[in-house]
């Protein structure tokens, strides 16, 4: 049977890009990853973005990018699943080149967070919560989270310093990644005092939102060029899986069954258990999120998800890298872009282009972006392929 | 041809009518008077007119305080929601200039469609105003249960005397067939003239007041004539009476009015909130009768005089029934709300009331 | 103006009406279409006592469009007494700090304005610990 194969990786630096538009930043990503893919013309564009209608009043954006990008009647259409929306594309676009529909699909993350300023920006992020239900008592995204790790400290015990490792591991990753926002170590008396958000959650463990793109093109190994001039990586399992959209729905807040059950799928369909991954990209759009995610994939008991990045087991030269090249909170979180980022960052580890993070004879990774508290989950597996001469 | 005309000023209805329910609601936040002294007065303690007021929280509005005092009052009356047939909530500060506060009071406590709901205007009147309707729709026949609330998040301007007083609180009345009652009225009278001692014109966010004008043509003028003429006519004196109560502004004026009218500091003690409390504008004649039924016992009589700016008084004659023991405990005491209280200072009171400018 | 949308929701709102499933005795809030504990349709108005305990909470510093003016703001995940998890702001604290577990009553507050200060008021649901 034909592989999916990702052909080419693009991202522009994640930040605050003032000085540049949604359609400009989308096409700087995709032009990378076809360069990167040898210049192939996509027959399908899969955009992933969570804010572009409300925020950048730009909807309809499978028309605009295409055209935009010089890709004019390529089939183009917009994905939304919240911050896990440029997965989501990438899911789609895995099914459209294995199901033979297409040959090859490219995939954009983009978002244009700064395109509005103030209170409305935080309304808008909060479309993602429960409208009816949860926005109009002011939930946001971060009220959402505090709710979780308030519940979460308040049934294991577990005390607020214990989630300091998680964004200092991200900070320390990301000084060696030139497309991350932040790149200076994280010191623990900055977390400490870093102000509060959504008490008990803090500044220091919401990863920060910003401006960016990101894109990858998967082509089927039959349609292949031959003269690619880097390694290539396979997609061996992709899996969305929803959960009840408000946390009041929930039989158990801290289960994260979403992320659990597709952590399981993706697995089930490459072959191979969560363990047997030489790193695990997960979501650490908050601290607490992070904790749950190891938590649902079986990879920490209930209750001490922290404990593997506090004993160091999550290092680049741990036995489960996390947060390679800096993870949501230092690399910064495009959101809806963020997702591919994550398969982007997944597949320099895999071929070896990780520069001074680069995880010695790293072959497998897992990839999760969460929408929400793993309201939507989704979690490719992701394998070097040496095998396509 | 004869025109009929009755014997009697009293207002009585064709079938007797009494308090089925009644509930009360204080919010509670306080801002103490030598707080504003000190913010406006170099810090004075001395002379202050009560001790300290309430204040509505961010949240709560003179519709979400009446939804509470009325829950209490239906609590009390233990009938259905669906029975009132009339909401009417009397206030000098309802949330909406045009859309009325009873419509959203009728549906948050689960009435059905076929009711009354306008507002009531008439300064710290408004509530006995939509107490005399509710007896007379009542009374009359055309229904068997209407609720009458008085409810205030009163505003003074800064630094005006008024500021230290003007507080937040009132009462519900659940209006009925005497034979259902808590509590009988007897009979009413109402004394209305044009006098203009204090207003507030469309648009402007505080009233005008008629300063020592307010004192004796307005507030002494109509209770008296009103309280007097209501005794006059049903033959009684003060000492047919075990408590009344006045409206009160502040402190003084009640305990003055009340000796006019021969009762004693005893009889208004239960009624008299201002001190604690403040001026709730339409809810305070209607909080001091639902303190006063607290601890009232059955055959106690009550004489109750409002008044409200513009100006005029309603006065009401009540006797409590058997029935008050049953139902009193039914709900939230007046004193509950009294002794449920967290302190302020004025910063945080002018951001309570909107008295910053955010835009 | 999102008058259409808050008119709906008003009866739920302001007083804690649900559902209970006509199958199997259910209590359901908010109300839904399919009933999530046996998958039946649930329709049967049901008014809930209000009284419920606290699940989980947070403090907001900062709060989106229409809640700024209110932060900081407490908001919570309500157990009801019958069962059901509610989202819904905490209000009227003292000095005594919020618990995991304490008890609770609803109460019927202004939730925001629909808009700016020229629209509708929207009112809704709370909680404060017991009277």
């Amino acid at each position: 049977m034909a592989e999916v194969v990702i052909a080419g990786i693009g991202q522009t630096p994640v930040g605050e890009h003032w000085d540049i538009s949604l359609r400009t930043l989308a096409a700087r990503a995709m032009q990378a990853a076809r360069r990167d893919a040898g210049g192939i013309v996509p027959q399908a564009l899969y955009i992933g973005s969570f804010l572009s209608s409300t925020v950048s009043h730009q909807a309809n954006l499978g028309a605009l990018l295409t055209g935009n990008a010089g890709l004019e009647g390529v089939e183009g259409i917009t994905v939304e699943a919240a911050e896990a929306s440029g997965a989501a594309a990438f899911n789609l676009a895995y099914m459209a080149v294995s199901s033979g529909l297409v040959d090859s699909a490219l995939v954009v993350g983009v978002e244009k967070y700064t395109d509005v300023v103030g209170s409305r920006l935080d309304s808008a992020v909060a479309e993602m919560v429960d409208y009816d239900y949860e926005a109009v008592n002011g939930v946001t995204p971060a009220a959402q989270a505090g709710l979780v790790m308030q519940r979460y400290m308040y049934e294991y015990g577990v005390p607020r310093d214990a989630f300091a490792a998680f964004p200092m591991l991200a900070h320390a990753n990301a000084v060696n990644n030139p497309n991350a926002m932040y790149r200076k170590a994280l010191r623990r008396e900055a977390y400490d005092s870093a102000p509060p958000v959504s008490d008990p959650l803090n500044m220091m463990d919401a990863a920060p939102y910003a401006d960016g793109a990101a894109a990858v093109l998967l082509v089927r190994s039959d349609a292949l060029p031959s003269d690619l001039a880097h390694p290539l990586v396979r997609v061996t399992g992709s899996s969305v899986v929803t959960d009840r959209l408000s946390l009041h729905d929930r039989a158990n807040i801290l289960a994260f069954e979403a992320a659990g059950v597709s952590v399981e799928r993706a697995c089930r369909q490459a072959g191979i258990l969560p363990q047997d991954v030489d790193l695990f990209e997960l979501w650490d759009g908050y601290s607490i999120y992070a904790v749950l995610s190891l938590e649902a994939a079986c990879l920490a008991p209930r209750g001490e998800g922290c404990r593997p990045v506090q004993e160091g087991w999550c290092n680049l030269n741990g036995r489960l890298p996390i947060l390679t090249m800096g993870g949501q909170k230092a690399r910064g979180n495009p959101l809806g872009a963020s997702g591919v980022y994550q398969v982007v960052e997944a597949a320099q580890q895999l071929r070896g282009e990780a520069g001074k993070n680069q995880i010695p004879g790293a072959r497998r990774a897992l990839v999760q972006t969460l929408g929400g508290p793993a309201s939507t989950a989704v979690t490719h597996v992701l394998e070097r392929w040496d095998e396509q001469k | 041809m004869e025109h009929y005309q009755k014997s009697s000023k009293l207002l009585k209805s064709s079938r007797p009518v009494g308090l089925i329910g009644y509930g009360a609601y204080v919010p509670r936040y306080r801002l103490p008077a030598v707080e504003v002294a000190r913010i406006w007065a170099g810090g004075k303690t001395g002379g202050l007119p009560i001790k300290e007021k309430a204040v509505a929280g961010l949240d709560e509005d003179v519709i979400t305080m009446s939804i509470e005092a009325a829950r209490n009052a239906i609590a009390r009356a233990q009938i259905s929601p669906e029975l009132l047939r009339a909401v009417w909530v009397g206030s000098e500060s309802h949330p909406y200039a045009v859309k009325p506060s009873s419509t959203i009071v009728a549906e948050a406590i689960g009435t059905g469609p076929s009711i009354q709901a306008g507002d009531w205007e008439f300064a710290c009147k408004a509530g006995t105003e939509a107490l005399v309707a509710a007896m007379g729709l009542v009374g009359s026949c055309m229904a068997d249960y209407a609720l009458a609330i008085g409810m205030d998040t009163a505003q003074g301007h800064p630094g005006d005397a008024l500021e230290y007083t003007a507080g937040a609180g009132g009462a519900a009345y659940v209006v009925g067939p005497a034979e259902n009652a808590l509590a009988v009225i007897e009979a009413s009278y109402s004394y209305v003239t044009d006098t203009p001692d204090f207003w507030r014109r469309a648009g402007a966010k505080y009233p005008e007041h008629g300063q020592r004008f307010t004192g004796e043509p307005a507030y002494f003028k109509h209770i008296t004539e009103a309280g007097q003429t209501l005794l006059d006519e049903l033959g009684t004196t003060a000492a047919d009476y075990t408590y009344a109560v006045f409206h009160q502004p502040n402190s003084k004026f009640p305990q003055r009015v009340a000796h006019m009218l021969g009762f004693s500091d005893e009889q208004i003690r239960p009624g008299l909130l201002v001190p604690v409390i403040g001026n709730t504008y339409a809810g305070a004649a209607m909080i001091g009768l639902s303190a006063t039924l607290d601890v009232a016992k059955p055959g106690d009589r009550i004489l109750v005089v409002s008044f409200g700016s513009g100006a005029g008084s309603d006065a009401f004659s009540i006797q409590v029934t058997d029935r008050i023991e049953e139902r009193r405990d039914l709900a939230a005491k007046t004193a509950d709300y009294i002794a449920r209280r967290t302190q302020i200072d004025y910063a945080t009171y002018v951001r309570f009331r909107g008295k910053l400018a955010m835009k | 103006m999102e008058i259409p949308r808050h008119w709906r929701l008003k009866k739920e709102r302001y007083g804690l009406v649900g559902e209970e499933c006509p199958h199997c005795s259910f209590k359901i809030f908010p109300p839904r279409d399919v009933c999530p504990n046996c998958g039946g349709e649930a329709k049967e108005p049901y008014v809930f006592s209000g009284k419920g305990t606290v699940y989980s909470y947070t403090v907001m510093q900062d709060g989106p469009a229409g809640y700024e003016e209110a932060a900081p703001y407490t908001v919570a995940l309500i157990q009801l007494d019958e069962g059901p998890i509610v989202t819904a702001q905490l209000t009227d604290l003292g000095e005594e700090p919020i618990e995991i577990g304490m008890p609770v009553e609803m109460v019927t507050r202004r939730i925001r304005s629909d808009g700016d200060e020229r629209g509708m008021l929207v009112y809704g649901y709370k909680f404060r610990p017991r009277l």
